[in-house]
């Protein structure tokens, strides 16, 4: 056998000593989830593609037809729908992350089980489901008439910094669940903050000058306003431009790794304690 | 696995203990009240501070030969568990250290993370890779899996139609496809039927054979005795015992059943004219005992003080099996009437017998009764002692009187 004959003792930790057992339990336990999301029910993968395409629906109606909010933005339904999508990934990775660790309670106080292969599994999982939504996207976008572009690439870096963003809530918010059980209802309602805070339906430029800089220190926003720049409408405006200098997006580029460092730091503290915990 | 036998005797001299435990301590905090929320947590800002501290592993060294059987036990709660579990990597020891060498496959319980939603197919992927074998290596084995598990025509069956035999049989199977040196079992062999439990030590023992280290934690002192070469005894958290399994075995059975229990309350009105100072069995040799064997003499001691003038009492001890059936009652009223004490006798009772109960469990009691002129019970305490019987067969019946065969014809 290829294994290592002699392997010595090592506490529980987060990752482990063996790296790709690592990714080959992520990797499982992420299609494992998804395959039952996916074959469980009848409709099976329209129920992910359903919830955001009901969400836009519905703020769709409301904010076109009757507030009549979406007029002055160019193509505001595909940036709805992009945005949706880009959120729900940041929104159904994290509120599903916090209470990852004591749902597989089992796995973790009967194996031996580099802990943070089950809040990544979540990620992962989440990622699934945007690629395949980023295809409903990409029809709506073609569809309303949008030339495919060379800066559609951008897409990529501002997707892996969304999962480093969410990873890093992710990280944080389960280990602290498992101390703190109400992490779970104060995240629910700060995700519908963020949501509302967050240029979800509305786009960064419309706000006032003065509240737009500083609404771009969410990195949701600046991620969100350099998608519509790249994606949707290249008139409109850059995360950099909306935050008033390329050496701004700093903030929240700091905000994505600070976010990420302390879960990572929070996570491997916790990790060898997480068992006993639960 | 290209070794031959004698470079594998050879490695198995000059390797190292599979396993080292050297003082190591394992505590968990109970706290008086549990403050598992922010608000809470808020609302008493100092109070989570109070708890007490629980002791489960408590300066516990002992070391494993590379390829031996060692068996581990413990009442309930005595730590055994826990201990398995940090030598298995999911608890992480408080103190002192912990060395194993080898790949470890901990046989905690069977079919971790075994979904009833998916296909038999599925699962076993799953659970081999959680188990610590690559993807590759899962799909390559999957037959020899399916083989051992005898599951052939189930598996693209989802989970949740197995019966729970069946699906024990399928992690069982999963888990010894895991190229493991350093194995620990706990207790997942008391599921099961005896077929399949019999399968499942006839697999350790090949195993074993093949140069694997096997440690076992269990409550069932016919498996220590059978297959351990060596075993280990926990009691509150501390290694009291280590040695042959047939020494440990008896060391448990005394720690187990030994104690002296609790008085009964409604006792308590008696004890005014005479009382019961001790009881206890005697073996053969003449020692106190508190496991027999089977046709051996023995001989019950029982020391009366009297504290009023008593004629004529009877003194005897009450065999109850586990059921509570008094199946033995040894009495000085079969040897006639003793005498009359006065307030301030003590004396030793000797009663000997041949002891041919079937093997169990039995408590003791011993009353003191008199007559006059009704039988009146003037002293009992119930279940002050307890004695195990240790057989060879068993019969089913409540006693086995030793018989002779004759066959004519």
């Amino acid at each position: 056998m290829s294994a290592p004959t002699v392997t010595s003792y090592s506490e529980p930790s987060a990752i482990g000593g063996d790296v790709r057992r690592f990714v080959a339990l992520t990797v499982t336990l992420a299609v494992t989830d998804f395959k039952l999301r996916f074959f469980g029910s009848a409709l099976g993968y329209v129920w992910t593609l359903m919830r955001p395409l009901l969400l836009f629906s519905v703020l769709y109606f409301v904010f076109t037809e009757v507030v009549r909010f979406g007029a002055e933005v160019e193509h505001y339904p595909v940036y709805l729908l992009a945005s949706i999508v880009l959120f729900t990934f940041f929104s159904e990775t994290t509120s599903r992350g916090v209470t990852s660790l004591v749902e597989r309670e089992n796995l973790l106080r009967k194996v031996r089980f580099p802990r943070l292969a089950i809040p990544l599994a979540v990620a992962l999982h989440a990622l699934f489901n945007l690629c395949l939504n980023l295809i409903v996207v990409f029809v709506f976008v073609l569809a309303s008439g949008i030339e495919p572009r060379l800066s559609w690439l951008e897409l990529v870096p501002l997707i892996a910094l969304l999962v480093m963003l969410s990873t890093g809530v992710t990280m944080l918010l389960s280990a602290l669940y498992v101390r703190y059980r109400d992490m779970q209802p104060i995240w629910e309602v700060a995700l519908q903050m963020l949501f509302y805070a967050s240029p979800v339906i509305y786009v960064v430029a419309t706000l006032p000058d003065n509240i737009e800089r500083e609404a771009m220190a969410s990195p949701i926003a600046a991620i969100l306003t350099q998608m519509r720049h790249a994606l949707i409408d290249p008139s409109a405006p850059t995360a950099a431009e909306a935050i008033g200098g390329g050496a701004r997006l700093l903030i929240p580029l700091f905000v994505v790794v600070g976010l990420f460092v302390l879960g990572a730091w929070v996570f491997s503290r916790e990790a060898p304690r997480i068992a006993e915990h639960l | 696995m290209t070794d031959t036998p004698s470079q594998r005797a050879h490695t198995l001299r000059q390797a190292p203990p599979a396993v080292v435990v050297e003082g190591a301590r394992k505590a968990f905090r109970l706290p008086h009240q549990r403050y598992s929320t922010l608000k809470e947590r808020a609302l008493h800002p100092f109070a989570a501070s109070t708890y007490d501290t629980l002791r489960v592993i408590d300066d516990v060294s002992f070391q494993v030969q590379t390829g031996e059987f060692f068996g581990v036990v413990g009442r309930n709660g005595s730590g055994k568990s826990t201990l398995l579990k940090c030598l298995a990597g999911i608890y992480a020891v408080d103190d002192g250290r912990v060395d194993i060498h080898g790949r470890v496959s901990p046989f905690i319980e069977l079919g971790v993370g075994f979904n009833p939603d998916l296909t038999a197919r599925d699962n076993v992927l799953i659970n081999a890779i959680m188990l610590g074998l690559s993807r590759k290596e899962a799909r390559r084995r999957f037959d020899a899996i399916i083989d051992f598990a005898e599951l052939h025509d189930f598996i693209d069956l989802k989970l949740k139609n197995y019966s729970s035999g069946m699906s024990v049989r399928l992690g069982f199977s999963v888990a010894i496809q895991v190229d493991a040196e350093v194995i620990l079992i706990d207790e997942v062999l008391a599921v099961g039927d005896a077929a399949f439990q019999r399968k499942c030590f006839d697999e350790f023992e090949r195993m074993r054979a093949e140069g694997s280290t096997i440690l076992f934690v269990t409550h069932d002192m016919g498996a220590v005795e059978r297959f351990c070469d060596r075993a280990m005894l926990i009691e509150k958290g501390q290694l009291t015992d280590i040695g042959a399994p047939d020494e440990i075995s008896r060391r448990y059975s005394e720690v187990n059943f030994g104690h002296v229990s609790a008085p009964d309350p409604r006792d308590e009105q008696m004890g005014v004219q005479a009382r019961v100072r001790s009881l206890w069995l005697e073996g053969p040799s003449g020692d106190r005992a508190v496991a027999l064997q089977q046709g051996e003499r023995c001989r019950a001691h029982i020391d009366v003080e009297f504290l009023d003038t008593v004629a004529h009492p009877a003194i005897s001890v009450a065999f109850r099996n586990e059921v509570r059936h008094t199946i033995f009652l040894a009495s000085t009223m079969t040897h006639g009437p003793l005498g009359i004490f006065h307030a301030g006798d003590r004396i030793s009772v000797h009663l000997s017998f041949e002891n041919w109960l079937a093997p169990s469990r039995y408590s003791l009691t011993p009353v003191i009764t008199v007559w006059d002129p009704d039988e009146r019970v003037i002293d009992k305490k119930s279940d002050i002692a307890s004695v195990i019987v240790e057989g060879a067969v068993v019969t089913g019946g409540v006693v086995d009187m030793p018989t002779e065969l004759e066959i004519d014809g």
